[in-house]
């Protein structure tokens, strides 16, 4: 358990871009990806705007040069865009010449598909090659055989927290000797089945989200795909790669409070960020940037920015949600939003909490609204929540 | 790597739920699929919650307690499931309201006990344990995942004693649909005689199986988890045969020494092809095989470890699972290596020792 673990490559899709230089650029022009629904059809076209990665079926095909004969979902798609960019951004050539996994979270699975030919599965034997689609494994067996991974491949599945899950499986794998290196992240495509169901629960925005606003109403979902190329240090000396960043904590508790609600305090948070900064030996006052959960619900931003003050007192590090950006990628999240650390340190940026006005008065600190240029980001705090409690926090620093 | 099993909670399609029995009296299904033979949840649930739970969070929380309380433990040091397809009646609940009635008039129970990690939260609440929490859902490695993270959990010291879950529910209509595949049978058949009919796709089962692992071994101990792998589509059977060569070899053991091989034989003639090429050219001892007892679905590996497990504890190969019966031969049972594949896509391999 002595290895360190290093980000050697990233990739994203998400609304606000189909490529890490995309997304960095639409991050510093303050473009929000979240629109009225094109792609999806739902009858809440035109009422609950989302983050749509935009491009159909037919042109993410094309992209991937996949075979248009074959059934892919939406996921699997989005996903082999994310991660052969992650491979080629880590300059791997053959992924099979070292111990290599794939570790993809996800929750949603194939249900774009299975939710559109359901009833032709129950009554017919039209689409029934979507049967084995549906599950979470599908998507990532298919982009583990469309990079070329072959070693370990596994699928975490904990809603909004599983691509940071999928991160401390495959940082721990790495620390073990298990593996030489994990490309691990997430995926998530939009689906009717969680519009509504978040619809359900009363916590969609029918405008823009504004995540720690005082005047908050919810988050807005979004889509896409992010994986990171994690290296043992043995791997990384030896080829003389270029480090990214360095995983250097993670943490991982549960709230065991209620499947969907998280304790006002935010315990399970709290938790999840002690243990990160525990094991990655940093102060609190080490950490310059947090990248927050921040969806824009009233129950997590409450609990999440109390979690925060609790931990690093009433004068915490700089902190954003970029949820207003991408929209709440769900299972995706964790993997966003450690590109977007990454980014940070990479770029010595601080990026913008978008759509914020009013400070909430529970809280004694507000996020940052403007993009900040030329600032010490040493040391980033990333955080996902998911239903069940399940909560993960990680900490990328620069190496 | 290696843990030791400290309890057993399983509830399956056979008579599993008192962890001091073994087999004793077999159930067979002449049903189109295995249903879990369920517990008086009274025992383990208050009846306000009860009544809001679905069929297979019940079977969680209960096979969760029967576990911990087989291992005397209260509060475990992690909980970690696996699932090939979650909460599958409560999704086609979910996805059926939504679909009859146009996205509209929904209610959100069925769809916020939908995710997969339904079960390792719920199970978290009801024992207010708030350490470590994961979910794996990944075909014929859900279960396995959930295993090896739990065994480098307590390799790493993060924990003493880590909960461990595999289950997967099969449902009416469910099973409708994948009766579609290839890989479900299409006549219904006497479970007790799978493998005598040579046909294309298998009987499909459910089970919620839980372990109490742990780093230390006690009197309670059943059995030894030494090592676990996954093999990711092998591209032949002599692939398979390295790979299990290699992983007895890091365990310091030779196929020889196996007193005992578990194979996931499931009747369909399309995929079982490997198990009899192992026991016919590879291997040379006692076999079994275990599932015309619980049907096969993604976490099966689940109910093979119970049983392999149980085989050690009870140094007993009940006659009804033993393979190729002809050829067995009484003898001490101290190593067991248990293989199973999921549609020939994703291999498991498990060594459980004395």
């Amino acid at each position: 358990m002595s290895q360190r673990v290093f980000v050697t490559g990233i990739g994203i899709i998400s609304g606000i871009g189909n490529n890490v230089d995309e997304t960095l650029q639409s991050i510093k022009q303050k473009k929000s990806g979240v629109t009225d629904i094109k792609y999806l059809q739902t009858i809440h076209k035109g009422v609950i705007p989302v983050s749509e990665v935009k491009l159909s079926e037919d042109e993410l095909i094309e992209m991937s040069g996949l075979d248009k004969n074959e059934p892919f979902t939406r996921s699997t798609l989005m996903g082999v865009i994310a991660a052969a960019e992650a491979v080629k951004n880590a300059q791997i050539d053959d992924v099979k010449e070292y111990k290599t996994g794939l570790i993809s979270g996800t929750t949603v699975g194939g249900m774009d598909k299975s939710e559109l030919f359901y009833k032709d599965l129950l009554e017919t034997t039209n689409h029934i090659e979507y049967i084995e689609t549906h599950d979470c494994g599908d998507s990532t067996e298919r982009i583990a055989d469309y990079i070329g991974v072959k070693d370990f491949v596994s699928t975490t599945s904990t809603a909004c927290s599983s691509a940071a899950n999928s991160m401390i499986l495959g940082s721990r794998m790495i620390k073990n000797g298990l593996l030489d290196r994990v490309i691990a992240g997430g995926i998530e495509s939009l689906t009717r089945y969680h519009i509504n169901g978040f619809n359900t629960l009363m916590i969609l925005d029918k405008e823009l989200c504004k995540p720690f606003d005082e005047n908050r109403s919810g988050l807005n979902l979004g889509e896409g795909a992010a994986f990171l190329v994690l290296e043992s240090e043995e791997l990384v000396k030896k080829t003389g790669k270029k480090v990214l960043a360095e995983l250097t904590g993670y943490g991982n508790s549960c709230e065991a409070f209620h499947q969907t609600a998280s304790t006002p305090e935010g315990k399970g948070a709290y938790a999840a960020m002690k243990e990160a900064l525990d094991r990655s030996g940093l102060k609190p006052e080490q950490i310059d940037y947090i990248n927050a959960h921040g969806t824009g619900t009233d129950n997590n931003d409450l609990s999440e920015g109390r979690a925060i003050e609790n931990l690093f007192g009433p004068n915490p590090p700089k902190i954003s949600s970029t949820k207003a950006y991408t929209g709440h990628t769900t299972s995706a999240a964790g993997g966003v939003e450690a590109v977007i650390s990454v980014l940070a340190i990479q770029n010595n940026m601080i990026f913008p909490n978008l759509n914020f006005k009013n400070q909430m008065k529970e809280l004694s600190f507000k996020p940052v609204t403007e993009l900040l240029e030329n600032v010490k980001v040493d040391h980033v705090l990333s955080n996902s929540f998911g239903f069940a409690g399940n909560n993960s926090a990680l900490i990328f620093s620069r190496y | 790597m290696e843990v030791y099993i400290k309890g057993i909670g399983n509830i399956s399609p056979q008579n599993t739920i008192n962890s001091s029995i073994f087999l004793d009296e077999v159930v067979g299904h002449d049903t189109d699929f295995l249903s879990c033979i369920e517990p008086n949840y009274k025992e383990f649930i208050n009846p306000i919650q009860l009544r809001r739970m679905s069929k297979l969070i019940k079977m969680g929380i209960s096979a969760s307690k029967i576990c911990l309380k087989d291992a005397g433990i209260e509060n475990p040091g992690a909980i970690i499931t696996g699932t090939g397809l979650g909460l599958v009646g409560d999704t086609e609940k979910f996805l059926n309201q939504m679909l009859d009635n146009n996205e509209e008039f929904l209610a959100p129970t069925a769809f916020i006990q939908s995710t997969h990690n339904t079960i390792s939260g719920q199970v978290a609440i009801a024992l207010k344990c708030f350490n470590y929490n994961n979910t794996y859902s990944h075909r014929g490695f859900s279960f396995e995942s959930a295993l090896l993270d739990g065994m480098l959990l307590i390799k790493d010291k993060d924990a003493e004693n880590v909960l461990i879950g595999g289950f997967d529910e099969i449902t009416p209509e469910h099973h409708s649909i994948i009766k579609k595949t290839r890989w479900v049978k299409n006549e219904t058949i006497k479970s007790l005689e799978l493998l005598d009919h040579k046909t294309q796709g298998t009987i499909v089962g459910e089970s919620v199986t839980f372990f109490s692992i742990t780093g230390k071994k006690d009197e309670n101990t059943y059995a030894r988890i030494k090592n676990i792998k996954t093999v990711y589509k092998p591209e032949s059977n002599e692939e398979i045969e390295l790979k299990i060569d290699r992983f007895l070899a890091e365990n310091s053991l030779t196929k020889d020494d196996i007193d005992l091989v578990v194979l996931g034989l499931n009747g369909n003639i399309d995929t079982d092809d490997v198990y009899y090429h192992l026991a016919d050219n590879y291997f040379n001892t006692n076999y079994a095989y275990f599932k015309h007892l619980c049907g096969d679905y993604h976490t099966a590996g689940s109910f093979a470890v119970w049983f392999a497990a149980n085989t050690i504890k009870h140094q007993r190969v009940p006659e009804i699972t033993r393979y190729r019966k002809e050829n067995f031969i009484e003898k001490p049972i101290k190593n067991v290596l248990v293989y199973n594949h999921f549609r020939e896509v994703d291999h498991s391999i498990f060594l459980l020792t004395q």
